[in-house]
């Protein structure tokens, strides 16, 4: 089954968008609401960004947690600016069933065996920041695509695999926030290179990307822009999946 | 009257989940911390995710195990969740040999880690009926053959006696017991609280039975 998954990136108690995760622009209206929409179009999870990610703001993120999951009966993910077990615990508590961590996997990648022991690897999701170099590599960045690493993404990959993560969400910045089309190459090496799925975000606009990035061997696609702004649906994404032979869940169930 | 249902907090699952489906059911969940609590329930439900070893430990050092059975055989129903819906079997195979509640006869054993399906199972799947078993009286009477749920698990619940598996899912050349049943006790190894509307269908179902 490939998964389609609804991003929302927050900032406060707001939606926002960037491009190339930067840029940030405020979206109207309540991200609850949109989450709503998404799963009755037939999400399959939804994945919630703390772009800000300071934890000050923490409040607002729970009470966007607890709102949603008041009302939406799938998969939560939470991510942004979870330093320690304590924050998982704080997290998994407000009501997701997962989170996502980016800089202190890259910082200080014990963490991701901590969480994997403590709360088992299908609540694990690392969540990798690539950006293609001049002569064709993938280097991981970190901090909202703010500070840049020599680090490897094939190896970081393989790296947190084994460290204990259950899944790996992968973002293209150089496709994020374009509606260009996914990063197939980057799909493919880091699918090719580890055995847990992975989550294909950045540069997502028509259903077509759906079945490109899943033929490169993605697991699931997390979509945003292309969502918010009404570009595709979910809907329509899952009926061209369907036609084509994708295993998907049903939009009926 | 709202239905008083009972769910049993050992300290290992995802409870709010649980609670606000049943909260958006309609119903009145209560979380159960001792097992004099049990009383007062129309149905009772054991979530829970987490390793089979930790699970029994924490149920039999709050003293869950004689109030559960007591519960059982009172007629009333009972849902076990993923881990909670594992733990009703005889023994558990994950990191050591465990004693289960043995409500229902049979082993919780690992998923094949050498099919094209990546382990732990995470992951939305089908459910279908077992040879000739019918749906009717059960948690699954409202819904249809290859509906998809969302599976998180590396064991499953292999009963002995085959008249208990209420619902079968393929895992590559397995086929293993999705759902389980035996007179009121009903397990589910997906999470209809994660499933979507088919998902609290199944749940709004288990409060009308």
């Amino acid at each position: 089954m490939k998964r389609v998954i609804a991003r929302l990136d927050i900032k406060g108690n707001r939606l926002i968008k960037g491009i190339h995760l930067e840029g940030w622009r405020f979206l109207n209206g309540d991200p609850n609401d949109y989450c709503k929409k998404y799963y009755f179009d037939g999400a399959d999870e939804i994945l919630y960004v703390d772009a800000v990610a300071s934890l000050y703001n923490r409040d607002s993120l729970k009470d966007i947690i607890r709102k949603t999951t008041e009302n939406v009966f799938v998969p939560l993910t939470v991510g942004g600016g979870i330093r320690t077990i304590e924050d998982v615990t704080e997290i998994l508590r407000s009501g997701a069933d997962k989170v996502a961590i980016c800089t202190q996997a890259v910082k200080t990648p014990e963490l991701i065996s901590k969480v994997a022991d403590k709360f088992g690897a299908q609540c694990m999701v690392v969540s990798i920041q690539a950006k293609k170099t001049q002569n064709g590599n993938y280097k991981v960045w970190y901090d909202v695509a703010r500070e840049k690493t020599e680090i490897d993404v094939v190896e970081f990959a393989k790296k947190v695999e084994e460290l204990g993560a259950g899944e790996i969400l992968l973002t293209s910045i150089d496709q994020e926030g374009t509606g260009k089309g996914m990063d197939e190459t980057l799909i493919k090496i880091v699918t090719d290179a580890t055995r847990i799925p992975v989550i294909a975000c950045g540069g997502f606009m028509k259903p077509e990307d759906f079945k490109l990035a899943v033929d490169s061997g993605a697991d699931a696609v997390a979509i945003a822009k292309a969502l918010h702004y009404n570009h595709t649906n979910i809907f329509d994404i899952k009926s061209f999946a369907a036609s084509n032979g994708i295993n998907v869940r049903k939009n009926e169930d | 009257m709202k239905t008083n249902v009972g769910i049993i907090d050992y300290e290992m699952g995802n409870l709010l989940s649980l609670s606000r489906a049943f909260i958006h059911l309609n119903a009145n969940p209560i979380i159960i911390k001792t097992p004099e609590e049990i009383k007062e329930i129309d149905i009772l439900v054991l979530p829970g995710v987490g390793a089979f070893p930790d699970g029994m430990n924490m149920i039999n050092s709050k003293f869950f195990p004689s109030a559960i059975s007591e519960y059982v055989k009172s007629g009333k129903n009972f849902m076990g969740i993923c881990l909670g819906m594992q733990m009703l079997l005889s023994k558990g195979f994950e990191h050591r040999e465990t004693d289960g509640l043995n409500i229902i006869q049979g082993d919780v054993i690992p998923l094949p880690t050498d099919s094209e399906f990546k382990v732990p199972n995470i992951n939305w799947h089908e459910i279908m009926k077992p040879n000739e078993h019918q749906w009717n009286h059960t948690i699954l009477q409202n819904t249809k053959e290859l509906t998809n749920f969302y599976f998180v698990h590396s064991f499953y619940a292999n009963p002995s006696n085959k008249a208990d598996v209420l619902a079968e899912t393929n895992f590559g050349n397995l086929r293993f017991a999705s759902a389980i049943k035996k007179d009121n006790v009903f397990g589910t190894q997906f999470h209809p609280e994660k499933s979507g509307a088919q998902g609290l269908k199944i749940l709004e179902t288990l409060l009308k039975l």
